[in-house]
């Protein structure tokens, strides 16, 4: 038992609570006392503690990460989320397997953000430092793990509980307490990926940099700064539009690679949670950029701003508190946090919105009507559009927060989300992406051209002719006929020209400014990418053979999905489509295994060659021992096309659980610059139930003379006597002969090597088996008077796989619009950082 | 009338139209006996059920029948009222499933059988999970 690096953890995480309150009290005091002096003694206070708690912060990561890393099973967090076989980056995902880990990894990064906060600005640190170590010590008592006596009131849950207290009741603990499990339970093999190592990172800075521009423009309103912590905050909020926004997208990506629901988007609450706050930031980006220029929209980003950080903390609620239990796929376990969860939220809102009410009066706003030909009325529109566009979502996923609230008023709310979640959201969501796609083309042109009446007509006209001309090959060559598909489209592709318009022009004279014109482009290519791969994904994988694959599935299994009998060629999407049997994974390299090359072993995670074998280079020979990933098979599936053949390892983990073998397919997918062939199987053959061997059939045969056994080509090659059989002792009066048969399978040869033994007078045999081919073969007899054998053969249907193929046109222009979107972000924070530089050089970094 | 309050007019009568669609579009939850009733009265819109598998006296989990190819299952789940019901799905055991302590089908009746398009599973929380150790 290693109690110190836990009691140790827990120290880190107390002192981490108590030094961020001390911190926030410190940064109190120095945004609030007038004295000069004193108040540069409070901001040293304030700075020392910040420092000692971001050391905590680092220590608890560190301290779990020794608890993970050396495998101390006896702790619950390494015990319920690693195993002895997990390789370094899957232990450090790990971390935020569990809620504990995610909170942790969250006050990490807001602890960075913070020291960032510190060293670059002075004027704002202290209100905006109090700020944060407040959010801290709201964090830190997630993971508390307290428990305040007298009340039995239990503060958060801590990640260095020890196995036996978190199951009090596991009997092997009342009789050995000091008991330490040899290995975990693992890491969900889902999450086994490396979308997984980086997308809860990004995600986490995401939701730790919407706190950046949040204090500022608290702080703003403490110090009755209205209007200059925009500047601060600007850059931080598109940072955070690109983290949160990048980290979203890592998610639907991990989705589409990884589930096998055909898409990369399914609207359910947990993507809900953060799709609603990110639509919210990007509506603030653009309110604060309208402010900077015009003076317009202060009240406007205020609360926008304070809304996408409510909404995270409102989504981390609806995500964490248990509250979504019977509304979303992704199964929570409740911790027990909800109450602090709730009091984490209205803190805050009721803050901010008090602190806003107080100073609403004072905060300058223009009385002057925005003229319909301005920037200003334009952007205001887009980020109305964009709010409307998060409420839609917004209201639908709060459906259970709806019913918990009619509840203490005495209603039995009975309200459950829309049973269809995606048709439901995207049927709206399309008209608003359509509005979005209209408005940021027109934005951009009445943001740099400065059209009036008069001009508007000469300006727009080239980019819109330009659109319609795209727009019409777009849509023939797509064929595109669906009303609200085309008008889609229409705003997506006029969206990317009149924004190309602008960029051609900002190019020659300030490349610098280009962020806005390339983040739109992007968006652009995102609409009409998520279109295409959407709206027009097609099953190709159509049963074109005329025959049923089982008259027990229903209709739409049997048209949608092909069967592949194990080397048979068929017909797919222009390709010739076959199946080459089942594929294992080495654990510590890459490459596959082909299954009937190896045997299998007691451990799922273990098999030994029957021949020699080279896998990317690494050789095994017969024999040998290969560690496998025991819980994932893969079907080679070769698409082959005049000289061109390609490989697809579609993916199924077999849950034995309980004997209800339930079979979670992963996808492979065959990438080309047009569409994506996205594959999966559907069904396999059952590896459980006893097969159905026929009947035995005998040939007598001498070495070297072809035979037909399953239609296949067989040689007995050579028998041998053989000294040591596994698994049967031998006495120096038995006899064993091992019998080497070649098959010729339509893809190279496979070898059986059946045993005949004679021990006690007794005859034994040992059968061999061909899994790919479905054959097993036996050696009957000798006849050592004519020398001839006896092979029998008992066949079984051939190994088979049943999948399921879409395809995804064009979901590359999606993926390319997102990284263009991410780039335009990119040149708009640049620009915002050196402009905050200069200011701040000049030493006006207040004003 | 001002631009801006046409706008604010515009923005109110967006969210309503928002709140209105959620309404109309949004699933309910009811026990089986009401589902059959909507489902003989003509009315085929997909509900929720709560409810949990069947258990025998030892707490073992019984009356999952799984469909020929692993593509489908069937189970007994009874409701919060207690009655038992037979339900399909035409897709593989989800993970956990046994585990659950609540289960959430979402679809409708047909006939005497309801067909679940969806499943969601409420797991116990860790805490209280009586797992078997690795020993």
């Amino acid at each position: 038992m290693h109690y110190f690096v836990g009691d140790l953890g827990h120290l880190f995480v107390i002192t981490s609570f108590i030094t961020s309150l001390v911190t926030a009290f410190a940064y109190y005091k120095a945004t609030t006392v007038d004295d000069l002096g004193k108040k540069t003694e409070w901001l040293k206070n304030g700075k020392t503690g910040f420092y000692l708690h971001a050391a905590t912060v680092l220590g608890i990561c560190v301290t779990l990460y020794i608890i993970i890393g050396n495998h101390y099973f006896e702790y619950h967090y390494a015990y319920n989320y690693s195993d002895l076989k997990l390789p370094v980056y899957y232990l450090i995902s790990t971390f935020w397997n569990g809620q504990e880990g995610s909170f942790m990894l969250w006050m990490f990064w807001q602890a960075i953000l913070g020291i960032i906060v510190i060293q670059t600005n002075k004027f704002w640190e202290a209100p905006v430092m109090a700020v944060f170590a407040t959010v801290q010590a709201f964090l830190a008592s997630m993971i508390l793990g307290v428990v305040i006596p007298g009340l039995e009131l239990k503060i958060g849950s801590s990640p260095f509980i020890l196995l036996r207290d978190a199951m009090p009741n596991a009997p092997i603990f009342a009789a050995q307490p000091e008991f330490v499990p040899k290995d975990g339970n693992g890491l969900n093999p889902l999450l086994q990926n490396y979308w997984m190592v980086i997308h809860p990172p990004t995600l986490f800075l995401g939701f730790a940099t919407t706190l950046v521009p949040f204090s500022f423009c608290i702080a703003g309103l403490w110090l009755k700064k209205y209007r200059d912590w925009v500047r601060p905050a600007l850059p931080w909020a598109l940072f955070s539009g690109a983290i949160l926004g990048l980290g979203i997208l890592m998610g639907g990506y991990w989705a589409y690679e990884t589930l096998n629901f055909g898409g990369y988007w399914n609207w359910d609450p947990v993507e809900n949670a953060v799709y609603v706050p990110w639509i919210v930031l990007i509506a603030a980006i653009h309110t604060m950029i309208t402010y900077k220029n015009s003076e317009t929209a202060l009240k406007a980003s205020i609360i926008l701003v304070i809304s996408v950080f409510v909404l995270i903390l409102y989504s981390t609620f609806l995500t964490r508190s248990g509250i979504l239990g019977t509304s979303s796929v992704h199964s929570f376990t409740d911790l027990g946090l909800s109450g602090q969860l709730l009091l984490y939220l209205l803190f805050f809102l009721v803050m901010a919105i008090v602190l806003a009410v107080v100073r609403w009066k004072e905060i300058p706003s223009t009385e002057k009507e925005a003229s319909v030909y301005s920037r200003e009325f334009w952007i205001f529109v887009g980020a109305l559009t964009l709010c409307l566009m998060g409420f839609q979502v917004l209201m639908p996923t709060s459906i259970p927060v709806w019913n918990k609230i009619v509840g203490f008023v005495g209603i039995q709310g009975n309200f459950a989300p829309p049973a269809d979640q995606i048709s439901f959201y995207s049927r709206i969501q399309l008209w608003f992406a359509v509005a979005v796609g209209i408005l940021s083309g027109m934005g951009q042109f009445f943001w740099w051209k400065n059209v009036d009446q008069e001009k508007i007509k000469k300006e727009l006209l080239p980019p819109a002719l330009i659109a319609l001309v795209l727009f019409a090959l777009v849509i023939t060559l797509g064929k595109v006929y669906d009303a609200s598909y085309i008008l889609l489209t229409l705003a997506g592709v006029f969206t990317i020209v009149a924004n190309s318009t602008i960029l051609i022009s900002l190019l020659r004279s300030s490349p610098g400014l280009a962020g806005g014109a390339v983040a739109h482009i992007g968006i652009g290519m995102m609409l009409i990418g998520i279109m295409f791969s959407s709206g027009y994904s097609k099953v190709v994988s159509l049963n074109n053979t005329g025959r049923m694959i089982s008259q027990e599935l229903s209709k739409e299994f049997n048209r949608d999905n092909l069967f592949l009998s194990i080397n048979e060629p068929r017909k797919m999407w222009g390709f010739e489509i076959e199946y080459l049997g089942e594929r294992l994974e080495p654990r510590y390299h890459a490459g596959f295994i082909r299954k009937s090359d190896v045997v299998e072993t007691g451990d799922k995670d273990a098999v030994v060659a029957k021949v020699d074998l080279t896998v990317e280079g690494k050789t095994y020979k017969a024999k040998d021992t290969v560690d496998i990933r025991g819980e994932n098979t893969y079907f080679e599936i070769q698409l082959r096309k005049g000289e061109n053949t390609y490989s697809l390892f579609p993916r199924a983990q077999i849950n034995f659980e309980m004997g209800t073998g339930g079979l979670l397919a992963s996808p492979d997918i065959y990438r080309t610059v047009s569409a994506d062939l996205y594959t999966h199987v559907s069904s396999v053959m059952r590896p459980t139930t006893e097969e159905e061997w026929s009947k035995l059939e005998e040939v007598k045969v001498k070495l070297g003379q072809e035979f037909f056994a399953n239609d296949y080509v067989t040689i007995l090659e050579s028998v041998e006597r053989v000294l040591e059989v596994d698994d049967v002792e031998l006495s120096s009066d038995d006899v064993a002969v091992k019998a080497k048969i070649r098959v010729q399978g339509e893809h190279g040869d496979y070898f059986a090597a059946p045993i005949f033994l004679i021990k006690n007078k007794l005859v034994g045999r040992i059968p061999d088996e061909i899994n790919d081919l479905g054959l097993r073969l036996v050696l009957m007899n000798i006849h050592p008077e004519t020398g001839e054998f006896t092979v029998g053969m008992r066949t079984r249907q051939k190994d088979f796989v049943v999948i399921k193929a879409l395809e995804k046109p064009f979901i590359n222009v999606l993926w390319i619009g997102t990284l263009v979107l991410l780039a335009g972000f990119g040149i708009a924070m640049t620009r915002r950082i050196r402009e905050f530089r200069k200011m701040k050089e000049k030493g006006q970094e207040v004003v | 009338m001002k631009k801006s309050h046409i706008l604010v007019l515009i923005v109110i009568a967006a969210a309503i139209g928002i709140i209105v669609t959620t309404a109309g579009d949004a699933s309910t939850y009811v026990d089986f006996e009401q589902a059959f009733a909507m489902s003989t009265s003509g009315n085929n819109k997909e509900i929720h059920v709560v409810g949990e598998l069947k258990k025998d006296t030892q707490g073992n989990i019984i009356g999952i029948e799984e469909g020929e190819d692993r593509v489908s299952f069937s189970f007994i789940m009874i409701d919060d009222k207690g009655k038992e019901q037979k339900v399909s799905y035409n897709q593989p055991v989800p993970a956990d499933f046994t585990r659950s302590e609540k289960v959430v089908v979402v679809g409708s009746y047909d006939d005497e059988n309801f067909k679940a398009s969806k499943i969601l599973l409420k797991c116990p929380s860790k805490y209280q999970e009586e797992q078997e150790l690795n020993v």
